[in-house]
């Protein structure tokens, strides 16, 4: 049975730029999917193609149990939708955004009422409930779209780039209410550019890069095909540069990277942090100061330039808030 | 979760017809709500037709023949009708401007993403445009009498007439916030529709009867005068108003101008919806 997401062979051109070549998508229902990718990569095409924003060229997509392309309207009111950039009014009050969405989500006034009381509470907006969104922090105008997204609880949520421009503070207050809202048993499609992000709240991930998704998998899994562990040390003598890089080799797998501007050596191994205990003795024996030492396990940078030869790194705000639409441009995100 | 709100997502509306007009007006009264809160943008939007009206009356007023006469007064009673019509058709960059700016916050994105009624993000907005319309020409109507504008100038009228016209330039404004409507939706961002919403409307309302004797044009600049729907309702005004200046052409919309007013009005909204609301089915931020 497929997935409360699902999608095969998902093909959207604009002009002779191929946002989405063939995506295929299965979120099981109550799971996180992390849809992760550079500017211009397709991610927000796809969420526009699941939410019925916009009609893919072929391709299946089922949300929810129903059929995006043959009954959108019904998709419509089993998703909520959380933009990449908060789509609220800002002349109206937070109250007043969320009370009309209610009534456009079809609630009778007296329940969108009751409704956005109710959210406001939850996302710790009551106290400015009466003024206008245009008063609002960033991070509060994300927490009003995001509650808008969520005035009806659908089953089935999309964000597209949640978090994107705002302070780690307001970034992990959002990841909180993410949380809340999965263990609730909401199914969710996030996209986002950063790492970070997917590690922390996806429990899949799918990488995408021109359109295709190039990997799939949990994100111990996508780091674990990229490579294992690393021994890591930074020496606090340059002068002890030479005699460290022997002791690595004698532990190490492979070969030893030497930074020396950094005093950084670098070696793959095995064995975990036993094994760093006892490359620490060895150092230690030798006396050779160290400022750090550490076993580095592969962030998902580490698996993004490994699978697409570039960094996932945002170069262009403006690209991202275009993507999806007849302004995008074709974009090397590692240039 | 509710219980209300598990119902609404899972049953579909059982009225199209009564969920278009609900969304509509929870619409409208969202565009209301903004206006009421932005009150400079309906400031300006009066300051212009004063103005125009001011300006009219006493730089033209001494030098124009209105049926023969050239006396101020005559030309203001003219006057009225032309600058009352140029009013409500300066709605359509308003409307405009206020969808492409709904489009580039990514409201027209929630919007569509919502179980709501395909047409009823425009009609909301367009009955919002239709109240302001309707308050501008209300102060309007104050000041022309200050400036000594006054029905039954030129015959008989009754009050029945003059709220006539009233209602056709009511029609005639609303018709236009339809084609407003579309440009918004066409054009990338809300300065391109407030100056794509008002460049064309300066040959609509010129090339017609509202500022001048249409019947002392050339030729063909009289005929596309005589034919401007905008033309018709100028002179349905007039006729309704009983005001001096009526068009004595032989052209139908003249000779008929109040059937002509509602007809082209009509005609206006229906095209111009049908185009808009398919543009806003596709419409992308």
């Amino acid at each position: 049975m497929p997935g409360a997401i699902y999608a095969e062979g998902l093909v959207k051109t604009f002009g002779d730029v191929r946002a989405l070549d063939g995506v295929d998508l299965d979120v099981p229902e109550g799971t996180v999917l992390g849809l992760l990718g550079p500017n211009g990569a397709g991610k927000t095409t796809a969420v526009r193609c699941l939410t019925t924003l916009l009609r893919p060229d072929s391709g299946k997509a089922v949300v929810a149990g129903v059929d995006v392309l043959k009954n959108p309207d019904a998709v419509r009111r089993r998703v909520g939708l959380s933009g990449q950039f908060a789509a609220v009014d800002e002349y109206l009050t937070g109250r007043e955004n969320l009370q009309m969405v209610g009534q456009l989500y079809q609630m009778k006034a007296k329940a969108a009422k009751v409704r956005a009381e109710e959210l406001l509470e939850q996302f710790n907006l009551s106290d400015a409930a009466d003024r206008t969104a245009k008063t609002y922090s960033g991070g509060m105008r994300r927490r009003l779209d995001l509650a808008a997204a969520l005035v009806v609880s659908p089953p089935v949520m999309f964000m597209d780039e949640p978090t994107t421009g705002l302070d780690p503070r307001n970034r992990q207050q959002l990841w909180d209410v993410i949380k809340q809202l999965v263990s609730g048993g909401t199914t969710l499609l996030l996209t986002t550019q950063y790492l970070e992000e997917a590690d922390h709240l996806a429990h899949d991930i799918c990488v995408v890069d021109h359109g295709r998704v190039i990997a799939r998998g949990t994100a111990d899994q996508l780091k674990a095909q990229t490579g294992g562990e690393r021994v890591e040390v930074v020496v606090h003598d340059r002068e002890h540069m030479a005699t460290a890089s022997e002791v690595l080799r004698g532990f190490g797998k492979g070969e030893t990277t030497v930074e020396e501007h950094t005093r950084k050596l670098t070696v793959p191994v095995t064995g975990g942090a036993k094994l760093l205990a006892e490359v620490i003795r060895e150092l230690d024996t030798r006396g050779i100061e160290i400022d750090d030492i550490g076993l580095r396990r592969p962030t998902l940078d580490d698996v993004f330039l490994s699978l697409t030869g570039h960094l996932a790194e945002a170069k262009d705000e403006d690209i991202s808030a275009a993507d999806g639409t007849g302004r995008q441009r074709k974009k090397e995100a590692g240039k | 979760m509710s219980a209300a709100s598990d119902a609404v997502q899972l049953t579909a509306p059982s009225n199209p017809v009564s969920q278009s007009v609900r969304d509509s007006l929870v619409v409208a009264k969202r565009n209301l709500i903004r206006m009421s809160r932005i009150p400079e943008m309906v400031i300006f939007g009066l300051i212009q037709p004063i103005m125009f009206v001011v300006l009219f009356s006493y730089v033209f007023g001494g030098s124009m023949q209105i049926g023969g006469s050239t006396s101020p007064t005559d030309y203001r009673n003219f006057l009225m009708a032309g600058i009352f019509a140029q009013t409500v058709t300066f709605a359509t960059a308003g409307a405009g401007a206020g969808i492409a700016d709904d489009m580039h916050k990514g409201l027209i994105d929630r919007f569509r993403s919502l179980p709501m009624a395909r047409g009823a993000v425009l009609t909301g907005r367009t009955l919002a445009d239709l109240v302001q319309t309707a308050l501008t020409l209300l102060v309007l109507a104050v000041v022309a009498l200050l400036v000594g504008w006054r029905v039954g100038s030129d015959g008989d009228t009754n009050a029945f007439k003059v709220l006539g016209a009233f209602g056709l330039l009511l029609l005639l404004g609303y018709a236009f916030t339809w084609i407003g409507a579309l440009i918004g939706l066409s054009v990338r961002t809300p300065e391109a529709a407030t100056s794509g919403g008002l460049i064309w409307l300066f040959p609509v309302t010129f090339i017609s009867n509202a500022f001048v004797d249409s019947s002392n044009m050339t030729p063909w600049l009289r005929h596309i005068a005589d034919w401007n729907p905008f033309s018709a309702t100028v002179q349905a005004c007039r006729v309704l108003f009983a005001n001096p200046g009526q068009s004595t052409s032989e052209a139908w919309p003249m000779q008929h101008s109040v059937w002509a007013s509602v007809i082209y009005s009509v005609l206006i909204i229906v095209l111009f919806r049908t185009l808009a609301v398919r543009k806003y089915r596709s419409a992308t931020a």
